[in-house]
């Protein structure tokens, strides 16, 4: 039990050495800022990163045939696909919605051909849910459905001789089984930064799609963009009332993407060993401080434990020292830590040569840190732990002690 | 019921390839409200005898009970609180808190107690006074001088009501004023409060208030003199 005179005595010895202690906070409270800033922007990053990788292409949350997401075969789809989005756009406000066919197909120029990756998209409502129609570098997206028009990445039209205005023939496989062929004029080039799409991928209207594929109003898949990306819960529920067909299933980002959590994870286990390396440091200060103030007080240990006071209570009392010391740490480092993250989560952080760089992939040129319960405790929290720990060793010797050895010593 | 009692007690130091024996066979028998001095040489025993009563220091072999409970055997846990309840301590260089007030000193073993603060406090207050601290008790120790902090450190060793105070040295670091009115202090305290006083010196000053005088030499009592 910790009592007054346990708290008082902790709370005086702390400021016999006003300078050591102040040191000891003061390391305290630089990590707690690093840290707290550090972590607040990787959050803001990731966050940011998750956004522009489901935007690119793969929505939030997309409602598929089953199986389709083990194996994309045409005949898996989704019957009155532009249907089913509007009854869901409808239905969810606040929520972008769009319909998609995909297929592959051999492109032909004039001079050559290659394998593509044939998305039919509603041009009104791809924009929405997607970034690549903001990514076209030449040209223009497309705009009139039915027009037989696409948009091919960059490097298919450098591999195909072909630019803007251009023919291309598509040949493949219609979702009946039948020989699907069409013709459409190159409106637009896209550059996303992805090798894999502006390889291989070639954008059409779905109207022409469905057209092209004999795919009888059906469609592959029905994108969602929702408000937020962590809490999709909600939305799926909604979604899976709505589409109320045993042929078809809502999938989160999290399964259509199962790469992308696994590099932000990656990224975090490397960033975590940085942090780790900082907060042994502060622990091994806090070790070092904790270590001379029980060396320094040896002999009063000895006349405190000699009037009645045990050397558990004397090892609570280094412990309790501790936890002073590194709760205001933690108190200082919060604030401190909140109001740097704050700031840039009003202005967002930047430096020369990151607006041109991003602007490349149409990505925004600030960064701006996440502000959470999380990003600010978290590090300061484990920082508080480790302090404690640290002080363990210390406050361990205490039980050792013996009351007239201590009173010897010099 | 005697208030100590040693029986047969030793305890021997291993220096190199030397034996000490610092206790070397003692009986003793202390009753209530005896005011006791331990004299003799440097090194005769006489702060061993005293760490082993207060539970201290474990001796080699032997008996020793304090208050009816045998403590020889007892962990430091039940120690402490042995010495926390019955036994006040007074030491040669007074060993105050220096963080701590001489009020705060004072009210520190009732604070580990359990004691009430309204209770403390009063206890604490009417201690200084009698010991002559009455509009000292905010002051630090470093603020103190040499006998007004061993007057605090008597007033802490009492104000708990123990069975016995065990005093080593007290005087040891007084001027001759200071010295004889501390001792004047734990008589007055001693008949008072009926409290058992032991202390270890030697100071013929000492001596000359003690009614039971014990002589040391070698870890052997020599002489036990009632007076």
């Amino acid at each position: 039990m910790i009592t007054n005179v346990t708290l008082s005595l902790a709370w005086r010895n702390l400021w016999r050495h006003p300078r050591r202690t102040w040191l000891t906070v003061g390391a305290m409270v630089f990590s707690n800022i690093l840290l707290v800033f550090l972590i607040s922007l990787q959050f803001g990053m990731y966050r940011v990163m998750y956004e522009n990788s489901l935007r690119l292409f793969t929505g939030h949350l997309q409602v598929q045939a089953v199986g389709y997401i083990d194996e994309p075969r045409m005949r898996l789809t989704i019957p009155d696909a532009a249907g089913l989005a509007a009854r869901l756009r409808d239905a969810m406000p606040g929520n972008d919605v769009a319909a998609r066919g995909l297929a592959f197909a051999l492109a032909s120029s004039a001079d050559r051909s290659y394998g593509v990756q044939i998305v039919g998209v509603q041009p009104e409502h791809e924009p929405r849910v997607s970034s690549l129609p903001g990514l076209v570098k030449r040209g223009r997206f497309l705009d009139n459905a039915g027009m037989q028009e696409a948009v091919i990445g960059s490097v298919l039209a450098r591999n195909l001789r072909v630019d803007l205005g251009h023919e291309l023939t598509l040949f493949g496989t219609g979702r009946d089984g039948s020989f699907a062929a069409g013709i459409v004029h190159i409106v637009g080039i896209l550059d996303s930064g992805s090798a894999e799409i502006d390889r291989s991928f070639v954008q059409i209207s779905l109207a022409d799609f469905q057209d092209i594929f004999a795919m009888q109003g059906h469609g592959h898949s029905v994108v969602l963009m929702t408000s937020d990306l962590f809490n999709l819960k909600a939305a799926t529920a909604k979604v899976e009332a709505i589409i109320e067909s045993g042929e078809s299933v809502v999938h989160d980002w999290n399964a259509l993407l199962p790469g992308l959590k696994q590099s932000v994870q990656a990224d975090m286990v490397s960033a975590w060993f940085m942090y780790a390396v900082l907060i042994v440091l502060v622990a091994f200060s806090v070790l070092n401080t904790q270590l001379m103030s029980v060396l320094d007080r040896t002999r009063e240990f000895g006349v405190v434990m000699a009037l009645g006071l045990s050397p558990a209570r004397l090892g609570r009392l280094v412990l309790l020292e501790t936890a002073m010391m590194a709760g205001l740490g933690l108190l200082l480092g919060v604030a401190v830590g909140s109001g740097v993250v704050l700031y840039f989560y009003h202005y967002g952080l930047t430096f020369p040569g990151l607006e041109a760089m991003t602007a490349q992939f149409n990505l925004p040129g600030r960064l701006y840190p996440s502000a959470s319960f999380a990003s600010l405790m978290l590090g300061p929290t484990v920082v508080f732990l480790a302090c404690l720990a640290a002080a363990i060793y210390p406050a361990a010797k205490l039980l050792r002690m013996e009351p007239v050895a201590a009173m010897r010593a010099v | 019921m005697s208030t100590v009692c040693c029986i047969d007690l030793c305890r021997f130091f291993v220096q190199g390839e030397q034996t000490v024996r610092a206790l070397d066979h003692v009986n003793l028998e202390i009753d209530k409200r005896e005011f006791v001095c331990l004299s003799g040489p440097s090194g005769s025993g006489k702060t061993t005898l005293l760490n082993a009563i207060g539970g201290l220091d474990k001796p080699t072999s032997g008996e020793v009970w304090v208050a009816g409970q045998r403590i020889d055997g007892l962990d430091k846990a039940d120690l402490a609180n042995m010495r926390l309840h019955h036994i006040g301590f007074v030491f040669q260089a007074y060993n105050l808190i220096p963080v701590l007030t001489a009020r705060e000193n004072v009210e520190f073993v009732m604070q580990v107690q359990g004691v009430t603060a309204s209770e403390r406090r009063d206890r604490s207050m009417a201690l200084l006074k009698e010991v002559g601290l009455e509009d000292m008790e905010e002051r630090r120790p470093a603020q103190l001088s040499g006998g007004q902090q061993q007057r605090v450190a008597v007033a802490r060793a009492i104000v708990s009501n123990p069975a016995m105070v065990l005093a080593d040295e007290p005087t040891a670091n007084l001027d001759s004023v200071s010295a004889e009115h501390l001792m004047g202090l734990f008589v007055n305290l001693n008949e008072k409060h009926q409290t058992t006083f032991i202390i270890s010196t030697h100071d013929q000053r000492v001596m000359s208030y003690a009614r039971r005088l014990i002589g040391m030499v070698d870890g052997r009592i020599v002489t036990d003199e009632i007076r």
